[in-house]
């Protein structure tokens, strides 16, 4: 089993998961629920503040990826434990790691489709006023990471258990973590602020956000997300003990 | 492609759900495999498919471990789980070409191979249809067209035919004699008649241990009990207890006799003989003896359905 055979395993998960999220209401469902809500409190803010600036919706997103991204992973290992798929595919020649990134780029993907439309709030702001482009790239970008790590977090949690619901709950509730840490640093001992603060997902986004974007930032996203991933995949290989 | 089971194990916790199981499979054999439900069927089959490990001993597919070639095993297997699970929001083909794809089938034949299976399985009607539309005995076509998708060697099915009416039974166990001609199958079941419909041999299984191991044929021999023939009689007497009884029950071999009914002068036995005896040529001279009528004179032969019961009641 070679680098090659495993491209395309994982191509071939990753179409049908994708594939499944837009036969199913679920894609369409999420895309427009992450565009009304960051259409509606974007929009709004934006003529009282009379800024052309993408500011607001980067600090936004964040926020309804929490609900958002365990909503879209939770069926993703669940449902097939829970109608024993799992049984099915875990016998196939390919390895775990195989469906563990298939099915995770494939919500990645939907991510990003999700992300891309929000373009058009881009477009109309640029059209009406100067923009600086360069915290826009770097929004994007950073976005794009922490739906990373979040779809990651979100995997493992539907790898933990049969129930959906259950998934939901555990991958929301890693991510809330992930999400406060930074906000909790007034009550943290004053030795352990830098790690808490080093270890949060806004920390890294807001530095990247900010348009510059850091090799140190990067890795803290990549690595956490990698972790997420192998932890996946023992957890998948729980069977095995 | 043989497969070879050496010293099987399993515990779920401290509960041991086979022990020590050791058989082989020949190429081109259908091994039934039967036990009551929780005999440890379904665990020796996902630990061939290598769904999970065992907890000691090893299974060689072609002379590949599923220890150390894992992969190389489930290439060879074509795998129908219990309760054949399906992804229900996709369609036939589609589904198919997804197997087809995960097992690595070229792509060059993907199409043709997808094809040749709904022919096979008969699904043109619904090749197009979500599976989660489909009926019972649909399903377990497509459930059998995707584990035959990639043309495997090997075929593990665990009860294919289980809660399919009596109709479906019979087309799916044509098909699966069909298709087992070139390959080989274990097929898992707890229904006899079908062991003795399609399988060259029959490994029964209770408790986690193998109990028996041989063709329908050999068990039948094997685990036969005492002889039982039913005998009919047209006999001009009195009393049937006392004139034709103590004749029976006077023969060379014969246990016991029960009488089994009688009118008109027609009268009903039941008669044990001795476990590898054939009394019917001696009732028979009797009978001429007697001058009585012999109207009915047959040989119960032990079922498979017996040797089960004998062989995994405690």
């Amino acid at each position: 089993m070679n680098f090659k055979t495993s491209l395309a395993n994982i191509g071939t998960i990753f179409r049908k998961e994708l594939r499944s999220y837009f036969n199913s209401a679920v894609a369409y469902v999420v895309i427009v629920v992450f565009l009304a809500i960051v259409g509606w409190f974007h929009t709004s803010n934006l003529f009282l503040a009379n800024v052309a600036s993408l500011r607001l919706m980067f600090e936004l997103i964040p926020v309804v990826f929490l609900f958002v991204i365990p909503a879209i992973t939770m069926r993703l290992l669940a449902e097939e434990k829970k109608s024993g798929t799992i049984e099915l595919l875990t016998t196939k020649p390919l390895h775990d790691i195989d469906i563990v990134l298939g099915k995770f780029l494939a919500a990645w993907a939907l991510v990003g489709v999700a992300l891309l439309l929000t373009l058009v709030y881009y477009i109309t702001i640029a059209a009406l006023g100067d923009i600086d482009n360069g915290p826009v790239v770097g929004g994007y970008f950073g976005l794009l990471l922490m739906a990373g790590v979040y779809i990651g977090i979100g995997v493992l949690a539907s790898s933990l258990t049969d129930n959906q619901v259950v998934a939901f709950i555990i991958g929301f509730v890693i991510v809330f973590i992930f999400f406060m840490l930074d906000k909790v640093l007034m009550y943290v001992p004053e030795g352990l602020t830098s790690i808490v603060e080093f270890l949060s997902v806004d920390y890294h986004f807001s530095n990247i956000a900010r348009g510059v974007i850091d090799s140190r930032d990067v890795i803290y996203f990549l690595s956490l997300l990698g972790f997420t991933l192998y932890l996946t995949t023992l957890s998948l290989e729980r069977r095995k003990w | 492609m043989a497969i070879t089971v050496r010293n099987l194990t399993k515990f779920y916790g401290t509960e041991k759900a086979i022990d020590d199981i050791s058989f082989d499979v020949k190429t081109g054999e259908i091994l039934g495999f039967l036990g009551p439900n929780g005999a440890g069927k379904t665990t020796t089959m996902k630990i061939i498919t290598c769904y999970m490990p065992p907890s000691s001993g090893t299974v060689e597919v072609d002379g590949y471990s599923i220890h150390d070639h894992s992969l190389e095993v489930r290439k060879k297997i074509g795998y129908l789980p219990e309760l054949n699970p399906l992804y229900t929001d996709m369609n036939v083909v589609e589904y198919l070409d997804y197997a087809a794809r995960l097992h690595g089938v070229d792509k060059t034949k993907l199409k043709q191979q997808i094809n040749a299976m709904i022919e096979v399985c008969g699904l043109k009607e619904v090749r197009h249809k979500d599976i989660g539309e489909l009926s019972k005995g649909y399903r377990q076509r497509v459930g059998l067209a995707q584990a035959m998708i990639h043309d495997p060697d090997v075929l593990i099915l665990d009860e294919p035919t289980s809660g399919l009416d009596p109709n479906q039974i019979v087309e799916i166990r044509n098909l699966i004699r069909q298709l087992g001609r070139a390959k080989t199958v274990i097929l898992s079941t707890h229904i006899l008649s079908e062991v003795q419909a399609t399988c060259d041999r029959v490994v029964i299984i209770n408790d986690g241990k193998i109990v028996a191991d041989g063709t329908p044929a050999q068990l039948q021999q094997e685990f036969r009990g005492a002889e039982a023939i039913s005998l009919e009689l047209k006999a001009n007497v009195q009393n049937a207890m006392t004139d034709i009884f103590p004749k029976l029950k006077g023969l060379p071999h014969v246990e016991s006799v029960e009488y089994v009914g009688g009118m008109d002068g027609i009268h009903k036995f039941s008669v044990l003989a001795a476990k590898g005896s054939d009394i019917r040529e001696s009732l028979f001279r009797q009978a001429v003896n007697e001058q009585w009528v012999l109207l009915e004179l047959s040989r119960k032969v032990t079922s498979l359905e017996e040797v089960f019961h004998k062989l995994t009641k405690a």
